[in-house]
C-alpha cells in the first residue's frame, strides 16, 4: 500500500501545473475546485497511508535513483513512517480546509490572480509534502527550499504594494541564512557518514560517543536551518512581517505547516540531537528565549495578525523547548494541536478582516460578537485552546512540554509557565478588544458587518472541533490516559528514548505543576477580559509598553548592526573597488590599446612613396646589419 | 672586363631604379623603374653564373656549374612578363577610374 505514497505529492503538483498554466483560461470556480480537490485527494491517500502505517507497514519507498556519484548514492525515496504520516495528515488536512476557506476569502481577486494564488498554494503543499516525505536530507532540502520559495511568492502575492514585496524579500533572505546552515550540515554529514539517507546516518551516528564534536557541529548547523525556517531567535523577525500575505496564507504557511519544518527536521534527526546534549541545551535555551520574547511583544501589538504572528513565534519556541529537553513526542504533539488552533485563529482573524473590509487594527474593532457569531465562538475556542485551559488540546501538548522542561530544570519550567501566562493574557486581550465591548469602527463598516460565507465558516467549525478534541490522543498517564500518540510515535524515537534517562516526576508534583500553570493562565484570562472588554487600550503605549510595541527595537537593532554596515561595505566596494579598481584596469587596457593604435595609424599615410621609402630604408638597414654587425 | 664592372653597372642600374621609384609619381615611370631593378638583378645573375663557370671549367672542362643562374634569369623574365601584364592592367583600370596615373592619387584608402 505504501507504494501509493508518490500520489501524495503528485496531486498538488498536478494542481499547481493546471492552475498555473491555465490561469488565463480557467474560471474562478473551476480553479477553486481543482485547487482544493487535489489537496483532498492527497488527504485521502494520506489517510490510507496513515492506517497502513498504523497496521505496521512503515518503510522507505524508493522511486528512482536520483544522484549516484562514486560511493555516494542518494535515491529519490520517500520515508513512510509514523512521524511522516502524522505530518502528512496535518499538512493535507489543514491545507484542504484552508484551500476551501480561500475560495471564499479571495473571491474579490480577478480570475487570473485567483488562479495564481491557488497555483502557489498547491506548489507550497507539494514542497511541504516533499520535505516531510523525503527519506534523506537532500529530498528534505528540496522541499525545504520549495517552501521558502512559496512563502516568498505568497507573502509578495499583492506585489504592487512595495512594503509587501519588501516583507517577502526579508522572509526569503532570512530563510536563506538558515538554509545555508542546513546545506553546510548536509555536506558535513556526507563527509562524516558518506550518505544522506536517514537510515544510514542514524544507524552510523548511534554508534558515536555522546557529545562528539562532529555531531555537535552538525546538529548546531541543522538547528541554524531550523531557526530560519521556524522563526527562532535570531532569525525570527521575518515571520511577523510575513503577515503581508493574504490571511489564509498566514494560516497555512506561517502557522500550521511551513514553520513547523524545523521542528519536523529536528524530530526526524532526534537521535543526532540526543547524542549531542550541548546542542540540546542551546535548542532549549533559544526556544525558551524566543517563547518569552515573542510573548512580551505580542502583549502590546495592535494588529490582529501581528498578535497571532508573535504568538506563533512564541509557540514555536515552546516546541523547540520540548525538542531541547528531549520531549520529542511532546513537540510533535504541540505541532499538531498548534496547527489546529493556530490555523483556526488565523482563519478567524481572516473572517474578521473580511467582515471589516480589510481593517486589521483591533483598536478600530470591538463588539463583533453579535455580528459574527460563528467566528466569535470558534475564535474563543481557539483562544482557550492556545491558553492551555483543559480539556482543550493546547493544555495537553503544552503541559507535556512543560512537564519535560520541569524534569530537565526548574528554571525552564518557571520561565515556560511565565510565557504561558503571557500567552493567555495577550490572546484574551486580543479576544476582548475584538469581540467584546462597543464597536469602534466607522458607521459604514458597522452597516456592512456580516458573517462570512459558508465556505469560510465550515472550515472554522471543523478546525474548532479539532482544536477542542485533538488533545485527547495524547492524554498523559497521570490523568488516566494512555497517550496514544506516544505509543504511535514510539518507533521513530526509540533510539533516543533508549539513550535518555528521564527521571520520572511523581504524580503529585505533576498535578501541582498542571494546577499552577492552569490557575495562573485562568487568572491572566480573567484579568485580560475584565480589563480590556470595557476599556481597551486605544492610545499608543508609553514607557516600557512602547518598547514592547516596537518589538524591543530588534528590527532597528538588526538594521543598525547588520544592514547598515553591509550597505556601507557594499557602497565602498561599489564606489572604490568596482569603479576605480576593476573599472580602472579594464578601461586602462582599452585606453592603452586605443592610444597605441592612434600612434601607429600615422604610419598608414596612404602615400605609396612613403611606404616604398620605409621598405627601402628597412632593406638597407638589414643589409648593413648583415654586413657590419653580424 | 672583370666581374667588378658588371657589379658596378648592376648596382648603378638598381640605384637608378630605386631612386626612380622613390621620387617619381607617374605610375608608368615607377613601373619602368621596377623593371630596371629586375634587369639589374638579371645582369648580376648572368655575370656571376659566367664567373662560376669559368672558374670551374679550368678544373673540369665538362662542368655545368653556374648554369642554374642563367636558368633563373629566364624564370625571372617570365615572371616579370606576367607581372607586367597584371601591372599594366592595374594601371589601365586606375586611369579609367581616376583619369590620372599619379600614384599619390591612390591614398584614398586612408579614410
Amino acid at each position: 500500500m505504501s507504494t501509493l505514497v508518490y500520489l501524495v505529492p503528485l496531486f498538488p503538483l498536478i494542481g499547481f501545473l493546471i492552475n498555473g498554466l491555465g490561469r488565463k483560461r480557467l474560471s474562478k470556480s473551476l480553479t477553486g475546485i481543482i485547487g482544493s480537490g487535489v489537496i483532498l485527494a492527497s488527504f485521502i491517500v494520506s489517510l490510507i497511508l496513515f492506517f497502513d502505517v498504523k497496521a505496521g507497514h512503515a518503510g522507505v519507498v524508493k522511486l528512482f535513483d536520483f544522484i549516484s556519484i562514486g560511493k555516494l548514492d542518494i535515491p529519490f525515496a520517500f520515508q513512510v513512517d509514523q512521524l511522516s504520516s502524522i505530518f502528512l495528515l496535518i499538512i493535507t488536512g489543514v491545507g484542504f480546509l484552508i484551500h476551501v476557506y480561500s475560495t471564499a476569502y479571495m473571491h474579490e481577486e480577478n480570475s487570473d490572480h485567483y488562479a495564481r494564488y491557488f497555483a502557489y498554494l498547491n506548489l507550497f503543499i507539494f514542497s511541504m509534502l516533499l520535505l516531510v516525505l523525503g527519506a534523506n536530507y537532500l529530498i528534505m532540502f528540496i522541499g525545504w527550499e520549495g517552501v521558502g520559495l512559496c512563502s516568498y511568492l505568497l507573502i509578495g502575492y499583492w506585489f504592487k504594494n512595495n512594503d509587501y514585496t519588501n516583507a517577502a524579500k526579508k522572509a526569503f533572505i532570512m530563510n536563506r541564512i538558515g538554509d545555508f546552515g542546513f546545506l553546510l550540515a548536509a555536506f558535513w554529514i556526507i563527509q562524516q557518514f558518506g550518505s544522506l539517507n536517514f537510515a544510514d546516518v542514524f544507524s552510523n551516528a548511534s554508534g558515536m560517543q555522546m557529545n562528539d564534536k562532529v555531531l555537535v557541529g552538525i546538529t548546531l548547523l541543522l538547528f541554524l536551518g531550523a531557526t530560519g525556517k521556524s522563526a527562532q531567535i535570531p532569525l525570527y523577525t521575518w515571520l511577523p512581517d510575513a503577515m503581508a500575505g493574504p490571511t489564509p496564507v498566514s494560516a497555512l504557511i506561517h502557522a500550521a505547516t511551513m514553520v513547523t519544518a524545523g521542528i519536523y527536521m529536528i524530530a526526524r534527526s532526534n537521535i543526532l540531537y540526543t547524542l549531542a546534549p550541548t546542542t540540546q541545551g542551546v535548542v532549549a535555551v533559544i526556544g525558551l528565549a524566543t517563547a518569552i520574547l515573542a510573548a512580551t511583544i505580542a502583549i502590546k501589538q495592535n494588529d490582529i495578525k501581528k498578535v497571532l504572528a508573535y504568538s506563533t513565534v512564541s509557540q514555536l519556541g515552546y516546541m523547540f523547548l520540548g525538542l531541547g529537553v528531549g520531549a520529542y513526542t511532546g513537540a510533535v504533539f504541540h505541532v499538531m494541536t498548534h496547527a489546529f488552533f493556530k490555523a483556526l485563529l488565523f482563519l478567524g482573524a481572516g473572517s474578521v478582516i473580511h467582515a471589516m473590509h480589510h481593517e486589521q487594527d483591533i483598536r478600530k474593532m470591538g463588539g463583533l460578537k453579535k455580528a459574527l457569531p460563528v467566528t466569535h465562538i470558534t475564535f474563543l475556542i481557539g483562544c482557550i485552546a492556545i491558553a492551555g485551559i483543559p480539556p482543550l488540546s493546547g493544555f495537553f501538548s503544552k503541559d507535556e512540554i512543560l512537564a519535560a522542561a520541569f524534569s530537565a530544570s526548574t528554571v525552564y519550567w518557571v520561565i515556560g509557565v511565565l510565557g504561558a501566562v503571557m500567552t493567555a493574557f495577550y490572546m484574551f486581550r486580543l479576544y476582548a478588544t475584538t469581540f467584546l465591548g462597543k464597536f469602534r469602527g466607522t458607521h459604514e463598516q458597522e452597516h456592512h458587518l456580516h458573517e462570512s460565507p459558508k465556505a469560510m465558516t465550515i472550515p472554522l467549525i471543523v478546525l474548532a472541533i479539532l482544536a477542542a478534541i485533538s488533545g485527547f490522543i495524547g492524554v498523559p498517564a497521570v490523568l488516566g490516559g494512555s497517550h496514544e500518540l506516544e505509543h504511535f510515535l514510539a518507533p521513530v524515537f526509540a533510539g533516543s528514548v533508549k539513550l535518555q534517562h528521564p527521571h520520572e516526576i511523581n504524580h503529585n508534583t505533576e498535578y501541582m505543576l498542571m494546577g499552577a500553570s492552569v490557575a495562573l493562565a485562568a487568572i491572566a484570562i480573567l484579568y485580560a477580559v475584565s480589563r480590556f472588554s470595557k476599556k481597551p487600550e486605544l492610545n499608543d503605549a508609553g514607557g516600557f509598553g512602547k518598547v514592547l510595541e516596537n518589538k524591543w527595537y530588534i528590527d532597528e537593532l538588526y538594521d543598525a548592526v547588520i544592514v547598515k554596515p553591509l550597505r556601507g561595505i557594499s557602497a565602498f566596494l561599489n564606489n572604490v573597488v568596482e569603479r576605480l579598481g576593476i573599472d580602472g584596469v579594464v578601461n586602462g587596457v582599452g585606453r592603452i590599446v586605443h592610444y597605441g593604435s592612434r600612434q601607429l595609424r600615422l604610419l598608414q599615410s596612404g602615400q605609396v612613396g612613403a611606404y616604398i621609402l620605409i621598405m627601402v630604408v628597412a632593406a638597407l638597414a638589414l643589409f648593413i646589419i648583415q654586413l657590419f654587425v653580424l | 672586363m672583370t666581374i667588378n664592372h658588371y657589379i658596378f653597372l648592376s648596382v648603378a642600374l638598381f640605384c637608378i631604379g630605386i631612386i626612380g621609384v622613390l621620387t617619381r609619381r607617374n605610375v608608368i615611370i615607377i613601373f619602368m623603374c621596377i623593371e630596371l631593378m629586375f634587369n639589374a638583378v638579371n645582369l648580376l645573375l648572368v655575370a656571376f653564373s659566367k664567373m662560376h663557370y669559368l672558374a670551374a671549367s679550368v678544373v673540369d672542362p665538362a662542368t655545368t656549374a653556374g648554369t642554374d643562374g642563367q636558368l633563373f634569369v629566364f624564370f625571372i623574365m617570365v615572371v616579370a612578363a606576367a607581372e607586367v601584364s597584371v601591372g599594366l592592367a592595374i594601371i589601365v583600370m586606375m586611369y579609367r577610374n581616376t583619369h590620372s596615373i599619379d600614384a599619390s592619387f591612390l591614398n584614398r584608402l586612408k579614410h
